[in-house]
């Protein structure tokens, strides 16, 4: 119980500083860049307590803001994804996902990836209304957000199986 | 109250998330609105510091794009030095009409945003170097912004690429003036609006910063006309301009002290009280 909540918190400070420090600079064609730090609210136990999740997931986004000076719109986003959380998870491997030991960084089936497309989404769509908050931009918000989905999943893809734990 | 406490206690989760979305959407709204919050930026000392840090890295693999912009500064403080009348060059930081040496403080960027509606640009030079809100901030090329927040080390600037950020600007030859704005759209390119049709324009027509601004002395250069709009059933054109700057590649940047500023702003107010 202890451990997992040390890996927790390594994961949390890891994935903002990676974020921050590489991600963030990929200005791809200008506007696109990844945000694999949700990873964070992706990858943490599925039965573990709720409410931790959904005010450290508030914490990870406010952080971002303040590097990012974008008001609370990461912060916002965050809180969504971690609240409609069990809902994607629902969504993804059926009713009855509280009984499974679900563990997303094993190999990828069609039910671990559809979970993290419809994460993803959710998060980013979110995230490009409340920074663009006008009507007019709402070509550009889709744009975005499918762009830099496509690129957040497979940043996150990767990054899942890099630190994937070693089997013995 | 039995009942009360079994609610929240039922709902907590739910009454947690609406708290904290609450919290996040007025943080939100409120930097969109034109006065920003103070907590939530990177001039405080954490992002300030990390960026701080990642800027001494990355100053390193910018150093040719840095010695070649010197270079070309160089050779024109030189051509100044020895052809005095020598105007056609664009003019320098430290020779504006108007403005002191003394009144300008060389800063550095440390943080740079161009890829969203609302960019702001982190400074290393704070209050104790003199930097408060609402000082223009240009480099050799052109300009690049307003100074929003302070802390005692860092600051931000609204850069020009910022939907919000209004500049007064002229078309440097006939003197008629607009507002400098951005449409979100292009890096490289800013829009002039509200310019009577009466302005004769050409492509290539050179934009300055106006005098009717307070922030910027008058004939900083901005950039040139691109393409000309007619907007709809007003008098007024839309002009497409194109930046001096590369505003994607910053390096060091000259803050302007306007001493005038106070002194304009209270004679503004006493006319303002005496209107009421």
């Amino acid at each position: 119980m202890n451990s997992a909540l040390l890996v927790n918190i390594f994961r949390f400070i890891m994935l903002l500083a990676i974020q921050i420090v590489i991600f963030n600079n990929m200005n791809f064609l200008g506007y696109i860049s990844p945000f694999p730090y949700i990873l964070y609210i992706i990858l943490y136990p599925v039965n573990s307590n709720k409410a931790g999740l959904i005010f450290s997931s508030f914490l990870l986004g406010l952080t971002m803001d303040m590097f990012c000076n974008s008001g609370g719109i990461h912060a916002a986003a965050c809180v969504i994804l971690s609240y409609y959380r069990p809902y994607i998870f629902k969504f993804s491997f059926g009713l009855s996902y509280e009984y499974q030991t679900i563990k997303l960084n094993e190999s990828l089936t069609p039910e671990r990836f559809s979970f993290i497309l419809v994460s993803v989404l959710l998060h980013h769509i979110v995230l490009f209304v409340l920074e663009a908050f006008q009507f007019k931009f709402f070509w550009d918000v889709l744009l975005r957000t499918l762009f830099s989905s496509i690129f957040t999943i497979i940043t996150s893809i990767i990054i899942i199986y890099l630190i994937k734990p070693n089997k013995r | 109250m039995q009942q009360i406490f079994n609610f929240i206690i039922r709902n907590s989760n739910r009454l947690l998330f609406l708290l904290l979305l609450g919290i996040s959407l007025s943080l939100t709204i409120q930097s969109h609105s034109y006065h920003r919050s103070k907590i939530i930026s990177s001039a405080n000392f954490l992002s300030g510091g990390v960026y701080e840090k990642i800027n001494r890295v990355n100053e390193y693999l910018n150093l040719r794009a840095e010695n070649d912009e010197l270079v070309l500064e160089n050779a024109r403080l030189k051509s100044l030095l020895f052809n005095q009348k020598d105007t056609t060059k664009a003019p320098l930081a430290d020779s504006i009409k108007g403005v002191k040496p003394a009144d300008i403080i060389v800063s550095k960027v440390i943080h740079n945003s161009y890829n969203t509606h609302e960019n702001f640009i982190t400074l290393n030079s704070g209050e104790r170097q003199g930097v408060k809100p609402d000082m223009g901030v240009i480099n050799s090329l052109g300009i690049i912004g307003v100074i929003d927040n302070t802390s005692p080390r860092y600051s931000t600037v609204v850069s020009i690429l910022n939907m919000k950020s209004r500049i007064n600007a002229k078309i440097k030859k006939s003197n008629h003036f607009g507002s400098l704005t951005w449409n979100g759209k292009s890096t490289g390119y800013v829009q002039l609006e509200d310019v009577p049709r009466l302005a004769s324009i050409r492509k290539g027509d050179t934009i300055v910063t106006g005098g009717q601004s307070s922030i910027f002395p008058e004939g900083i250069n901005i950039g040139t006309v691109d393409i000309v709009y007619k907007k709809e059933n007003t008098s007024f054109y839309v002009i497409k301009v194109k930046l001096f700057n590369d505003m994607t590649n910053l390096g060091h940047v000259y803050i302007i002290k306007s001493k005038d500023r106070e002194e304009l702003i209270n004679l503004e107010n006493k006319r303002k009280e005496k209107n009421e």
